[in-house]
């Protein structure tokens, strides 16, 4: 019976996040937008300026299109899992949040299946993503588009988790935009999305060590390389790693006895 | 049958140096409307905060229905409806949409929410508008909602965290009605907050909370008889006024 109950809420707590989504087509195209932008106009302009040489997962030379493709889907996640966490904040401003942890299932499962609903839906708008992509003439093998799937979803827990850890430290909405520019541009900028490891070498030994132990980075390579048929044993450790780490942190922020809950008290009275 | 639905026992509660409950203690029985009245500041989201265990306090302790809210969490909390002082409902979603999750939050499968769903509804004179978006609804409907909402799981105890705020006369007088009905027909065990002293039935029992303390406590009757004041009006006032000066 326990076993039904947990079921159930984890496929009601997953399709409220997916109706919501469906019913926000705003969020949807806007999730899309800022990739794309990336896509056709970053990187076609840059496309003269920096050359790709061969490394794998790529087996011959490609347009810088192609290599951050991969990158851009990190940042789709990205993006997706700090939503999310501003979404939790708000819901926790708005009480939302509360009508969730009020009822009767540990609190560690709850901000689970929060957290696979929010990758969910950042795993549908990769995909969407990939689609635009494949007619932009930036293709990768069928198989490639199976394998993807684990690595967004291991990466996008791993994301969304960090974000959830944020928002138990956040009190209010207002301190969220600063984390933003203290979490997102540096995770994004310091890690393999945009460039590869040897070229972030050629230029700063610091950034390369960085981007090299950026959770991201990992991501990022794994996804490149899954969506290659290739599997990174090192980017899947550092990835779960990491995704156990920021979910244990998590959970322990939003313990009520030991929590930042207690330190930050509740609004009203 | 009498039982006591929740149980505070010398609950003391701060943020840093600041005390928000202290010693705070009462109990709540079934088939009884206890109104929590404080002004602005009393401690009385905290206490909600603290009963929906949102957080734990150090000191002190809080039963429902004989289930320790911070060791036998789930039990309890299977046991809690509650109605926030924010609107909790989805605006994006229909009326069904969002009770059909708080129903699978519970564990009760999609035959049974339905069924529950409809009789919660029609009790509310709510059914025929559960394809509506909540954002259609007006503030009296949505509140309609959240109580039908609390009640799915059919819990012993119903939280209500000033529910009428910001209604109009005819909703407010609709909740407090319809409350009171279900304490009476349903034997449920209802903790009222408010600062509205209107919302008071003869019946009732009161607790008056001021500055993290409980002033007075028990039925509305015997406040009046014991203190000799005219009306509610009269102890919130005596109650809460010295002490603010």
């Amino acid at each position: 019976m326990r076993l039904l109950h947990y079921w159930r809420a984890t496929v009601g707590i997953v399709g409220r996040e997916l109706l919501r989504f469906l019913h926000q087509r705003e969020r949807f195209v806007s999730a899309l937008v800022r990739p794309l932008i990336w896509l056709f106009v970053f990187a076609a302009g840059f496309r003269a300026a920096l050359g790709i040489a061969i490394a794998p997962p790529y087996e011959t030379y490609i347009l810088y299109e192609v290599y951050i493709t991969p990158g851009l889907l990190g940042m789709i996640l990205l993006f997706n899992g700090m939503q999310s966490s501003l979404s939790m904040v708000y819901d926790r401003e708005m009480g939302s949040m509360r009508m969730l942890l009020v009822c009767p299932l540990p609190r560690w499962f709850l901000l689970c299946s929060k957290l696979i609903a929010g990758t969910a839906v950042g795993v549908l708008q990769a995909y969407a993503f990939l689609g635009i992509a494949w007619l932009y003439d930036i293709q990768a093998p069928l198989m490639g588009y199976v394998w993807i799937l684990p690595a967004l979803l291991l990466g996008g827990m791993m994301l969304g988790a960090l974000g959830l850890l944020l928002s138990s430290f956040i009190k209010q909405l207002e301190n969220f935009a600063g984390v933003m520019n203290f979490v997102i541009f540096p995770l994004f900028f310091m890690s393999t999305a945009l460039y590869p490891l040897w070229k972030i070498k050629e230029s700063s030994e610091v950034l390369y060590t960085l981007a090299q132990y950026n959770p991201f980075s990992q991501a990022v390579e794994l996804i490149r390389f899954a969506l290659y048929e290739q599997f990174n044993s090192q980017a899947l450790i550092f990835t779960g790693a990491a995704f156990l780490l920021f979910i244990g942190a998590a959970i322990m922020g939003y313990n009520p006895s030991k929590g930042m809950m207690v330190k930050k008290g509740g609004g009203g009275d | 049958m009498t039982e006591i639905a929740l149980a505070v026992e010398n609950l003391s509660f701060a943020y840093g140096a600041k005390k928000a409950l202290d010693a705070v203690s009462f109990k709540v029985q079934s088939g009884e409307c206890t109104i929590l009245l404080g002004p602005n500041g009393a401690g009385k989201s905290t206490l909600f905060s603290l009963i929906t265990r949102l957080y734990d306090a150090r000191e002190g302790r809080i039963e429902l229905c004989g289930f320790d809210i911070k060791k036998q969490s789930l039990q309890a909390l299977a046991r809690l409806g509650v109605v926030f002082q924010q609107t909790t409902l989805d605006p994006d979603l229909s009326v069904t949409q969002n009770l059909r999750y708080h129903a699978a939050l519970h564990g009760i499968g999609r035959k049974a929410a339905d069924k529950r769903i409809q009789e919660e509804l029609e009790r509310l004179a709510m059914f025929e508008r559960r394809g509506e978006k909540v954002r259609q609804l007006n503030g009296g409907h949505k509140r309609r909602v959240e109580i039908a909402r609390a009640l799915l799981h059919r819990p012993s105890l119903l939280l209500l965290d000033e529910p009428t705020v910001g209604l109009d006369m005819p909703s407010r007088q609709a909740i407090v009605s319809h409350v009171h009905d279900l304490v009476s027909q349903q034997n449920l065990a209802v903790l009222w907050a408010t600062h509205l002293i209107d919302e008071i039935a003869a019946d009732d029992s009161l607790i008056v909370l001021h500055k993290g303390q409980v002033k007075a406590s028990g039925k509305l009757s015997e406040i009046l008889h014991t203190t000799g004041w005219a009306d509610p009006g009269q102890v919130f006032q005596k109650l809460t006024q010295g002490s603010q000066a």
